[in-house]
């Protein structure tokens, strides 16, 4: 279906920021601005969503060039999720932003930059060239850079140099597998690519290429051993910034990795092995480096790590069991890992500190708030019948299809590590009595603020814990939904299809 | 700077390299040239200028605050991307006037594209340079 609407969400988050820095400096206008925007983006990604998921995959091709020379824009229902996904995020992290982040590093822009980092995000997901895919991760990679360096802490810089510095690599070795991709086939549309890309005899060629692309996408997505980088630069960082790029940015990196190795390498036995093997030490180097720490932003930071792990590991195992499983569980890390960044946010502001050795007595303190913390925190760990559980389900499920026994084994140790994380994080932070608290640092303290002041940094925590537990409860939705997606990227043969079909639009 | 050579020259030099940008920008789409080289170019004539009679002097010339360039050019560009929509066709379609008008030549929605590249350049170059030489 042709439809030249579907670049809305990018264009729309484009002008959200033109609108922003038309107001820059006033913050206070752009707190409301940017809250409203976002919940129009809001609309504008269930709008899509909706679209896609009753009309089936839309096409346009920009410019009006047909399919293998001009830059397409698809969106399936993979793309049109993940679109939605960012917009809920970008939403919620803009009222936690307005509430949590200080005026100086507001002053810098902080709103512009957020739409500026979602409209990338969201024409990474609509992108139907390689080239472009490119593009939109060069559009994220520099917003993020301005976002992870805005304020301009010692610790922050020292951070922002580590992730520039290997981010930049990670986009060199994507252009020069994008460049042997050309060279190849002489093209750069995903679509026409997953036909070409099947006649080429030369299957050493295609594993070299696929090879660098999955170094670039494993350094964008932080696996083994190329992701030293994420717990150096993630916890810096103010707490709404650490969301979205926890919640988004490594996802963008499984996203792609994903919709290439589905589409245009499909089929890869070499890679699938070396993807297992990755995907394995991943979750053990996360879940141990988790064990290890006690600053919570730096906890956090490598059980995203480990939880890249199952991704992988589903996209290792290759089958169309393992890809519901990667899919749900890309849908349900996203909501709860912006929902955890925020909530260290949170306990920072209300403690001061966000050392676990520091911190207790939440759940004297704060009964309702700690409540409200479980449901990211346990859901994070998938006690049934919260949201992690299932998507866990659908990996030994599907790794018990394929008989990939020992990714099995390193999914169930995962687990178990994460348990063992949070339980430590629970009753350190929760349960343990409190000493000397709050900490005396700079920031506003939660029980200076006014009761609005304190909603707008509840409220977004509510939002993405109400979506968790629907994730949990209504199960059944997301589960269907994975297996549209999973069924659609294993037999892409209709999305080739639809892409190579259109032909220019006659005016 | 202060020598009088230079502070000659480039007085003379503003109006020049401005009007060779624009032709710079029009030139553009089919030959060499477009939106971003024509941008750079009347950057560099207002960073030639401020080498010569300092920041202050350019900014009084300059008026505005080069940062408001930025939205403004963009939103140019996005009502020139999005305008096919109005005719039913993808964003980024050219849609193009028939006659090509004096001075100027084929008028179509990528001219408005380009013209908006050239204010966002020149707005972000300019933020750029004022807010360097500012803390030096």
């Amino acid at each position: 279906m042709n439809n030249s609407w579907i670049v809305l969400p990018i264009l729309f988050q484009l002008v959200s920021a033109v609108v922003l820095l038309l107001t820059w400096g006033n913050i206070k206008i752009q707190k409301i601005v940017s809250i409203l925007l976002s919940a129009i983006g809001l609309g504008i990604g269930i709008w899509l969503f909706l679209l896609i998921y009753n009309h089936g995959i839309q096409v346009t091709q920009s410019g009006n060039w047909p399919a293998p020379f001009g830059i397409t824009f698809v969106a399936d229902t993979f793309g049109s999720t993940m679109v939605l996904l960012a917009s809920i995020a970008g939403f919620s992290v803009s009222i936690f932003a307005a509430g949590s982040m200080s005026r100086a590093r507001l002053r810098f822009g902080f709103f512009p930059l957020l739409h500026f980092l979602i409209m990338g995000l969201q024409g990474a997901f609509l992108t139907g060239d390689i080239f472009n895919l490119y593009v939109w991760f060069e559009v994220i990679i520099i917003s993020s850079f301005v976002l992870i360096t805005i304020g301009g802490k010692k610790a922050q810089l020292e951070g922002a140099i580590k992730y520039v510095a290997l981010n930049l690599l990670a986009s060199i070795f994507f252009l020069i597998g994008i460049a042997f991709l050309y060279g190849l086939t002489g093209s750069l549309n995903m679509a026409d690519l997953a036909t070409k890309v099947q006649e080429i005899d030369n299957k050493g060629l295609i594993n070299v290429t696929a090879s660098l692309f999955l170094v670039a996408f494993g350094i964008k997505s932080a696996v083994f051993p190329l992701y030293f980088w994420l717990p150096a630069s993630y916890h810096t960082p103010p707490a709404a910034v650490g969301a979205i790029f926890g919640g988004l940015l490594t996802k963008v990196g499984v996203y792609a990795m994903v919709r290439t190795f589905t589409l245009i390498f499909a089929g890869d036995v070499f890679l699938s092995l070396i993807l297992s093997v990755m995907a394995a030490l991943t979750i053990l180097s996360g879940a141990l480096g988790a064990m290890y720490h006690r600053h919570l932003g730096k906890i956090f930071g490598y059980l995203i790590i480990c939880h890249i792990g199952f991704m992988m590991a589903g996209v290792g195992m290759m089958t169309e069991l393992a890809i519901v499983g990667t899919v749900f569980y890309l849908v349900h890390d996203i909501i709860v890992k912006t929902n955890l960044f925020m909530v260290s946010g949170l306990i920072l502001k209300i403690n001061g500190t966000q050392d676990i050795k520091e911190l207790g007595g939440m759940y004297k303190s704060k009964p309702l708030l700690s409540l409200l913390m479980a449901i990211p925190l346990f859901s994070l760990v998938g006690i049934p019948p919260l949201s992690g559980f299932w998507a866990k389900l659908f990996f030994i499920k599907g790794g018990l299809e394929s008989k990939e026994y020992f990714l099995i084994a390193f999914i169930i140790l995962g687990s178990f590590l994460t348990l063992w994380v949070i339980a430590k994080v629970w009753s350190e932070v929760f349960w343990k009595d409190a000493v000397n608290l709050p900490k005396k640092s700079k920031g506003i303290f939660f029980h200076e603020l006014s009761s609005t002041g304190k909603w707008v940094l509840v409220l977004p925590v509510i939002f993405l814990s109400i979506i968790s537990l629907y994730i949990g409860f209504g199960a059944e939705h997301i589960v269907s939904l994975s297996q549209r997606i999973a069924s659609e990227l294993m037999n892409p043969a209709s999305y080739i299809e639809t892409v190579l079909s259109q032909k220019t639009i006659e005016p | 700077m202060k020598s009088i050579i230079f502070q000659t020259a480039s007085k003379y030099l503003l109006p020049l390299l401005l009007l060779f940008s624009v032709f710079i920008l029009l030139r553009g789409h089919y030959l060499p040239g477009g939106g971003f080289v024509g941008g750079l170019m009347a950057a560099i004539a207002f960073i030639l200028y401020s080498f010569a009679f300092g920041l202050k002097e350019t900014k009084s010339i300059v008026k505005l605050n080069p940062r408001y360039l930025m939205p403004v050019g963009l939103a140019v560009s996005i009502l020139a991307a999005v305008s096919p929509w109005l005719v039913n066709l993808p964003v980024m379609t050219g849609l193009w006037y028939d006659e090509p008008l004096k001075l100027i030549g084929m008028v179509g929605s990528s001219l408005f594209f380009d013209i908006g590249v050239y204010l966002v350049v020149i707005g972000s170059t300019l933020t750029i340079m004022f807010s360097i030489s500012e803390t030096i």
